[in-house]
């Protein structure tokens, strides 16, 4: 039955019956593109949410300091707590087994000057773990080291964008520039994935920030990395930890929500993941249900196709057509208009996913894409369900006597 | 050629069972023009339908060319119809969207015949009847009387034993009518077989012979002398 003369047959029944090729076709190539681009869309939104997270570990808990809103142990309240170093010394000595490694930040504005040009800077006083914390990428030189903390170094590294702006171009390695009345020499340039913000940021040794303020003691707030191994409910617990010794040491009680707060990254990450999860799901779900109105629509195209041709068939059978020749032509016709069709919205779907790229990252959308392989099988869903239900009336059409299909006016 | 035995056949109309062939005995031989008549109701279109195969008899036998035929599924069925049997239809019934040469090479189609021959031996029926010209007509573009001549060339076509025409004057004047009878009439004058059901006295006495069906029963079978459509033309 699949000689060439049969597809010929078939060819010229597609040929001159336009309107009915043109109606299932297109039902189907808009479901599958319909489907390709709202599956690629929700796709490009899960790569926003991840990208929120590329910039720095996720091992990571921040601790900051706030104020007390209640009295505890002859303590009044609206007291400012404040970290220290020996916070860093006491968690460091405490949690060897969960820690990998710590560093505080004290973070300033400041007008940082070289020759002619200057401009104002956030410069963050941190340690040599900062770099892993913010995966901060050292373009050349190098970074901050134990010998610049434990000297007090006049060192700096500066952001890509600072060394563009001050320096124009020139190279600024050993280098001496003016930050905030002190002179530091440049050690190092870095680059960020966090964006260009972040590339505008001047890192120096938080020593010698203390130093420089009077030789104060004092820290903004205290970042540190648990083991990777420990995992999400290890995280929890050092979470837990850490908050419990922070609360004994500085006088704070277990119920005071304003006087100390630990970010951690782990968790947040965790509630994104879900969420960008969910959004996952509700995207494929709606594109589950274009597929489905899709299959719907094909099928009640085949349920008119075939009562269209009632009478067709019915002369056909009585030329000597059997059945099962009837069917067949019915089902490879539609197979093929679908499944052409089908590819045909396959490809514009994905040719527009191509042309968006990055057009729509301000829709939180970034890089939609759909694996070529989900395309396909979504299209031959398609596909195979158009047949089935085309195989339904088909089979009728081919159990209808001629003579009731002849008297069919 | 056909011989069929004590032919019953009723119809289910709801509770009710519609008694419409009540024992038909027949033979046609080869070479035989038939005429079938009789009042709307008195079961002609039913005899014919199971002549062609198209309905199915509840008692009775059929016997085609030496063949009987019994237990016919619908595959079997339409192999035998392609095989054996012509059919010409009052509405004429041609495929609208095919032109006339595709329409009489259909059957031939369902035969499995090469393309190239298909199309060469349709053209040959199709200048049979007079319509060579008209070969990529679509049938919307034809007269009622070239339509029907289309039909004929397609009965044609697959060389059946038998050709069944149903009221094949029925939906054409009086002048086409003839026309298209001139037309059986010199296909029957080349030895087929063809039966023709009607209600209308001229075209039945155009035929050789001609059976009353009177509420299921044979009234009368004779033979009568044939009025040439010709004369009339």
């Amino acid at each position: 039955m699949f000689s060439r003369d049969a597809w010929k047959e078939i060819f010229e029944t597609i040929q001159k019956n336009k309107l009915r090729t043109f109606l299932s076709g297109f039902t189907v190539a808009l479901g599958i593109f319909i489907f390709v681009v709202l599956f690629g869309m929700g796709n490009g939104l899960i790569n926003t949410f991840n990208e929120f997270f590329k910039d720095d570990a996720t091992n990571v808990l921040y601790i900051f300091p706030g104020r007390t809103t209640e009295p505890y142990k002859g303590y009044k309240s609206n007291r400012r707590i404040e970290f220290d170093n020996s916070d860093l010394a006491d968690i460091k000595k405490n949690y060897p087994m969960f820690l990998e490694y710590i560093t505080p930040r004290i973070s300033r504005n400041n007008l940082v000057k070289y020759k002619e040009e200057s401009n104002n800077y956030s410069t963050r006083a941190v340690g040599p773990a900062h770099q892993f914390a913010e995966k901060t990428i050292i373009m050349k030189g190098r970074y901050l080291n134990v010998e610049d903390i434990k000297n007090k170094t006049k060192t700096a590294v500066i952001g890509r964008l600072v060394e563009k702006d001050l320096f124009n171009g020139e190279n600024s390695i050993g280098e001496y520039i003016d930050v905030g009345g002190s002179v530091f020499k440049v050690i190092g340039v870095f680059q960020d994935e966090g964006g260009d913000n972040e590339e505008r940021n001047i890192y120096i040794p938080y020593t010698t920030r203390q130093l420089i303020e009077k030789n104060t003691d004092k820290i903004d707030f205290i970042i540190t990395a648990f083991k990777p191994e420990m995992g999400y409910v290890g995280a929890m617990a050092f979470e837990k930890t850490l908050d419990k010794f922070m609360r004994s040491k500085k006088y704070i009680s277990p119920d005071d929500q304003n006087a100390l707060f630990i970010r951690n990254v782990a968790d947040q990450l965790k509630q994104n993941q879900q969420f960008a999860r969910i959004l996952q799901m509700i995207v494929a779900f709606v594109a589950f249900g274009t597929i489905i109105a899709g299959i719907i629509g094909i099928s009640n195209i085949m349920v008119f196709v075939v009562k269209e041709r009632t009478k067709e068939l019915g002369i056909r059978k009585a030329l000597g057509a059997t059945p099962r020749v009837v069917i067949s032509t019915i089902l490879v016709e539609s197979v093929f208009i679908t499944a052409v069709s089908g590819f045909i919205g396959m490809f514009l779907g994905i040719i527009l996913l191509n042309s968006l790229g990055d057009k729509l990252e301000d829709f939180f959308i970034t890089n939609p894409y759909l694996n070529i392989g989900m395309a396909i099988t979504a299209t031959l869903v398609l596909v195979l369900f158009g047949a089935i239900a085309g195989y339904v009336p088909a089979r009728r059409a081919a159990r209808i006597k001629p003579i009731v299909a002849l008297r069919d006016e | 050629m056909i011989e069929i035995k004590d032919l019953h056949k009723s119809y289910k109309m709801g509770s009710n069972s519609l008694h419409v062939l009540k024992g038909i005995n027949f033979k046609a031989e080869e070479g035989e023009l038939v005429a079938i008549m009789g009042s709307s109701g008195s079961g002609k279109s039913t005899l014919l339908n199971i002549l062609g195969m198209l309905d199915v008899a509840d008692e009775g036998e059929y016997i085609l060319d030496g063949v009987p035929i019994k237990d016919l599924n619908e595959t079997k069925a339409a192999n035998y119809r392609n095989k054996f049997l012509g059919f010409i239809f009052q509405s004429f019934n041609l495929i609208n969207y095919k032109n006339a040469l595709e329409n009489v090479a259909l059957p031939l189609y369902y035969q499995r015949m090469p393309r190239k021959a298909r199309q060469e031996k349709a053209l040959k029926y199709l200048e049979l009847v007079g319509l060579k010209d008209w070969a990529h007509h679509l049938p919307s573009e034809l007269s009622g009387g070239q339509k029907q001549r289309v039909a004929i060339a397609r009965a044609m076509a697959a060389e059946p034993k038998v050709v069944l025409a149903d009221e094949l004057t029925g939906a054409l004047d009086s002048v086409t009518s003839y026309e298209v009878m001139d037309l059986v009439q010199k296909i029957n004058d080349q030895g087929n077989t063809i039966l023709v059901v009607t209600h209308e006295d001229d075209i039945a006495h155009m035929c050789k012979r001609i059976i009353h069906l009177k509420d299921g029963v044979i009234e009368k079978d004779e033979k009568v002398k044939q009025v040439r459509a010709s004369e009339y033309v």
